[in-house]
């Protein structure tokens, strides 16, 4: 038996998401862009699938641009909101030290291209605050670019009244809500959103696929030049069996939302409730601000890889952010910027949860990791250093 | 593919040599907690063999795994061929390591190599200080 808890990672398709798609792959094949009646039928479809996604978000249809997902999305709202800004001679960015890298690479390569960007320090429960985002704001702040939830530790940001600041300030607010969509409620009008990234697999829907919104009037940059396809902002043959499915699963999931919250929030605090009798672990950000089904624990004295490996032979699939898992020398950026030491951050495991997972289940992760842990402390010298009073406990 | 050896994978489920050596005739200890990774070789010597070997890990599948392996490729056999044993050897006992995990196999080396330098320096047994390079210098640590 296999648990699956590393649903930040990736979900599996949901039934509607794999029925919505399957009719585009071998019968309504058509090129969108294709004059006769199954181009016609496939560009049909690729506007049914825009004004749904445009329905779960609150905007308009035409506000939308689909990708090939959360990454591309990014790097095209960070660097058409750039190019806006250089225009009027803007050029600093605001954003977080713990976005997904494709955020902060795409900020980094900015940064090479003369824009200056100042990355805000999260706090110790991982969250951010519009006071801290207002502190920063400068006259050539063109854009704060903020997630509204981590993905690594969950942490929902506050990102209607970041975007309420910006929106006064007249500073673009660019949000990467790709953990967020479909498990937390967007309306990009009421959260004063100007761009907003969002990716298909992170809700059950296929992998390959995402969109980004861009308020009505900002003017995007296109990454990949060719065809007139969405507007001639996004080259390339439209992923249509992708979009229709991703459409599917967005309507899917965000009419179950609350159902679906209310459930896998209950696991997810069963799951903190168990790890947290393991001695010297810490749950990862904030107890309550954090997305229904994300759990992530630090243990103090082992490594989050060895742990990962030995929950797998026990059939349950979980992340960990050490730096072996990374193929870097260092632990994730996410648990540093939380200010949580390399030799803790090591030790870390992630453990998402979503709707398919049971209490049963929960009660299974809860005796492996206790047990793994306890196993791997056993002949770990760090441990054995930390109980005999040679090294200090970071986590008490 | 997966990411380790079918040897590696068995060094890590099941690792021989786990534990402590009360009153051991060396002890060597490598790496650092920050880094992620911690080597710990217990050895107990006599009639200038290895009689016994234990180790401590802390860290990634292939650092207990090259522990394991490291200890048993020298158990039972004389010192002077236990000073020889390179991480080349160990890898490639280990059936190769991921090319970001080699470093796991330097620190076993150097584990083995601190413990003889301990017993060496415990008994008052002249030797050649320059075999036993500073665990640091593989640059792994350094940022």
């Amino acid at each position: 038996m296999r648990i699956y808890a590393d649903n930040a990672a990736t979900t599996k398709m949901s039934r509607t998401a794999v029925e919505a798609m399957l009719p585009y792959l071998s019968q309504i094949y058509g090129n969108p862009s294709s004059l006769h009646s199954a181009g016609q039928e496939a560009a049909q479809a690729l506007f049914a699938a825009r004004q749904t996604v445009a329905e779960q978000l609150g905007c308009e249809a035409r506000e939308l641009t689909f990708t090939s997902g959360g990454s591309e999305a990014d790097n095209m709202a960070l660097v058409s909101a750039a190019m806006l800004g250089a225009r009027k001679g803007k050029k600093h960015i605001i954003s977080t030290a713990f976005e997904h890298h494709a955020v902060l690479h795409t900020l980094a390569r900015l940064e090479k291209q003369g824009f200056e960007v100042t990355l805000l320090d999260v706090h110790e429960n991982g969250l951010v605050t519009a006071q801290d985002v207002e502190q920063a704001l400068r006259p050539d702040t063109c854009l704060v670019s903020v997630m509204y939830a981590n993905n690594e530790i969950g942490t929902i940001q506050p990102i209607a009244q970041i975007g309420a600041l910006c929106r006064e300030r007249g500073v673009l607010f660019h949000t990467d809500a790709v953990q967020a969509a479909g498990h937390l409620p967007i309306n990009v009008a009421e959260q004063n959103i100007d761009l907003l990234s969002l990716s298909a697999h992170k809700f059950h829907g296929p992998k390959g696929v995402g969109a980004l919104y861009a308020r009505r009037g900002i003017a995007l940059t296109n990454l990949i030049e060719g065809g007139a396809q969405e507007r001639g902002k996004r080259a390339g043959t439209e992923n249509i069996p992708g979009i229709v499915s991703m459409a599917a699963a967005l309507q899917e999931a965000c009419a179950g939302m609350e159902k679906n919250a209310a459930y896998v929030t209950a696991l997810r605090d069963r799951l903190i409730e168990g790890l947290s009798k393991i001695p010297h672990g810490a749950l990862n950000g904030d107890r309550t601000h954090r997305l229904p089904g994300n759990v992530s624990f630090c243990f103090e004295g082992i490594e989050g890889e060895s742990l990962l490996l030995l929950l797998d032979d026990k059939g349950i699939c979980a992340s960990s952010g050490s730096a072996c898992t990374s193929g870097s020398l260092d632990p994730s950026h996410v648990l540093l910027a939380i200010g949580r030491p390399h030799e803790v951050a090591h030790g870390s495991l992630r453990l998402t949860l979503c709707e398919e997972n049971t209490a049963e289940e929960v009660d299974e992760i809860i005796r492996a990791v206790t047990e793994t842990v306890e196993y791997l402390r056993g002949f770990s010298p760090v441990w054995r250093d930390l109980q005999s009073g040679k090294r200090d406990y970071i986590l008490k | 593919m997966a990411l380790y050896s079918e040897t590696v994978m068995d060094h890590f489920r099941n690792p021989r040599n786990v534990g402590v050596i009360e009153n051991a005739d060396g002890v060597g200890e490598v790496g650092n907690a920050k880094c992620g990774d911690i080597m710990k070789i217990y050895l107990k010597i006599e009639n200038d063999t290895i009689a016994d070997v234990k180790f401590e890990t802390f860290g990634c599948g292939s650092a207990i795994a090259s522990s394991s392996m490291a200890t048993e490729m020298i158990k039972g056999k004389p010192v002077s061929e236990a000073m020889k044993l390179t991480n080349k050897a160990v890898a490639e006992a280990l059936d190769g390591l991921p090319a970001h995990k080699l470093h796991c196999s330097v620190l076993a080396e150097e584990a083995i190599k601190a413990a003889l330098q301990d017993y060496y320096e415990k008994n008052g047994i002249p030797y050649d200080k320059t075999q036993f390079p500073d665990c640091a210098h593989c640059g792994h640590c350094e940022k």
